[in-house]
């Protein structure tokens, strides 16, 4: 007797078993288990890990890593905003400096450009306004000043990038929409233009925030007091070098971590009235 | 009438008792392309003025350069009585400023084939920002009157909603509520039901031939020559950025003068 369809349209369902899953997945877990048990083994005292944890030096140097990174962030990104305008404008004068200015800032390595400002005295012995007043450029180029402006300056060149994608990405129709209201060109940018292109804005510099955290690593090299420079100094004294760049990778983390979750809000915030069939308020 | 003759007040500025809209020897060019060719039109307050034709022959152009999104190469226009964008000096015409240009397109409201409302915005929102922002009237009187426009539209169930919640007829007539709102003494539709799906169109057309009932003065370049006939007062056909043929909405519709208005309505009515 043959089945009907009847018969074998109620025959249970049963799932295809992935059997390269699987093994891929047994794999995977024991060369984790191999790297754990690589480190536990391994010629690294977790007892100094913990002790260093929260050090007096190494809270300061998170500190300054956490205000460096938002400072230079702030400077990046006043000066992305003002270098996009300028590149989109009709004159010719300030869209090529812009493009020259991003040129530039992009192209010189972030590190080799915290040197130059570090050491900007050897060419300029003093800075001022002449016959008003003058101070020695090394008193007023210090680590933190020198640390501002090598990463703000490079991270303006990189957000302007961004910014104007942004601004591009805004139908024409908004722009005219917002003429035609009678807004000026300052008003509807702030109003109308701005907040729009937020949302294409926000991702790309939550990364480059992100990225910015561990590029303050690099002022380590001209004596500014971030976490690494606090974790070396400390390791130039006891030599329990593995455990203090343990130590500094541990706050990275965290704080990388915590721009992330700040990440999504702020994404979040400004998709509103984006995703269609959403939450309506 | 010949606009031509149309008395100025001063050497710039017309007098009171001219039409609502002057436009004398309207031109304009992209690169080689002159996409208007001198368009003479008067237009009197009150006035619905329907301007038909086929793609292409610069009816959205002129009306675009009447609020000054797009620059004229030649001949003025005025709103009530003020010219536009420019400033006479002898016998020049100085461009004025971005300033100047924003004061006077908030008298000018207009309505767009793809609505363009503020998508961050939701609709009460969208209707108080220009209240709000250029005419700085406070925000809980200027939420008031958005109310009362958007139940004018018949949508006041809709206020809190974000356009990507709306349908196109809805968000067209938020857009038309968000040109009220700034009190113009004009509205301008520039293909206002193109973008639309046919069951939606109804809706908008409604809402506009209140409007015109109202009083408002409105100049609408459309496809739908059954809203032109209905409640233009007037009909101008433009072809190849002229104006061909300008008259009574019935006669020109019925009753062309002109071998290419002729053509042009029977090929639409196919």
């Amino acid at each position: 007797m043959t089945d009907t369809v009847y018969q074998i349209s109620h025959l249970v369902h049963v799932p295809r078993r992935h059997y390269g899953r699987m093994v891929a997945a047994a794999l995977v877990l024991a060369a984790l288990a191999a790297i754990a048990h690589a480190f536990v083994v391994g010629q690294i005292e977790w007892s100094y890990v913990g002790e260093f944890l929260t050090v007096p030096a190494i809270m300061t140097g998170l500190v300054n890593t956490i205000v460096m990174a938002i400072l230079a962030m702030v400077v990046g990104i006043v000066l992305g905003v003002v270098f996009a305008i300028m590149r989109l404008s009709d004159n010719p004068v300030l869209s090529y400096t812009a493009l020259g200015y991003i040129w530039l800032f992009r192209a010189v390595p972030a590190l080799l450009q915290l040197l130059l400002w570090f050491n900007l005295a050897l060419i300029f012995p003093t800075m001022g306004i002449p016959g008003l007043f003058s101070v020695p450029t090394v008193e007023v180029m210090t680590p933190f000043v020198a640390a501002l402006l090598g990463l703000g300056i490079q991270q303006g060149a990189f957000t302007a990038e961004v910014v104007r994608a942004g601004l591009l990405s805004v139908d024409r129709g908004q722009y005219e929409a917002a003429q035609t209201l009678g807004m000026t060109r300052l008003k509807m940018l702030r109003r109308i233009i701005m907040p729009q292109a937020m949302r294409v804005i926000i991702p790309p510099v939550g990364n480059e925030f992100i990225g910015m955290v561990k590029l303050t690593s690099l002022a380590s090299v001209i004596q500014y007091a971030e976490i690494l420079h606090s974790a070396q100094n400390i390791y130039y004294a006891n030599s329990r070098v593995i455990e203090l760049l343990i130590v500094a990778a541990f706050w990275y983390l965290i704080v990388v971590t915590a721009l992330s979750l700040i990440q999504g809000r702020i994404e979040k915030y400004y998709s509103k009235g984006a995703a269609p069939a959403a939450d309506t308020k | 009438m010949d606009i031509r003759t149309t008395a100025a007040a001063d050497d710039q500025n017309l007098s009171p008792a001219a039409p609502l809209v002057v436009a004398a020897d309207v031109r304009k060019r992209f690169g080689d392309n002159e996409v208007l060719k001198g368009i003479d039109i008067a237009v009197p307050k009150g006035e619905v003025v329907c301007i038909i034709g086929p793609s292409g022959s610069g009816k959205s152009t002129f009306l675009r350069c009447i609020n000054q999104l797009e620059r004229i190469d030649g001949g003025a226009i005025w709103v009530a009585g003020e010219l536009v964008g420019y400033r006479r000096d002898g016998n020049f015409l100085h461009e004025l400023t971005d300033a100047e240009i924003a004061r006077q397109r908030r008298r000018i409201g207009m309505v767009f084939q793809r609505f363009n409302l503020f998508p961050h915005l939701t609709a009460i929102e969208n209707i108080i920002e220009g209240p709000v922002q250029v005419l700085g009237e406070k925000p809980a009187e200027a939420r008031e009157r958005a109310e009362a426009l958007l139940a004018r539209v018949g949508l006041a169930d809709k206020r809190d909603a974000y356009p990507a919640h709306l349908s196109g007829g809805q968000q067209q007539r938020v857009a038309i509520a968000r040109a009220l709102a700034m009190r113009p003494e004009l509205l301008l539709f520039d293909e206002p039901t193109s973008a639309l799906d046919p069951e939606l169109v109804g809706e908008v057309l409604g809402v506009m031939r209140d409007l015109a009932g109202s009083g408002m003065t409105m100049i609408v370049v459309t496809h739908e020559l059954g809203f032109a006939r209905e409640v233009g007062n007037r009909v101008a056909f433009m072809d190849q950025g002229q104006l061909v043929e300008i008259g009574d909405a019935r006669k020109v519709l019925t009753d062309p003068q002109q071998a290419r208005t002729r053509a042009f309505i029977s090929a639409v009515h196919k």
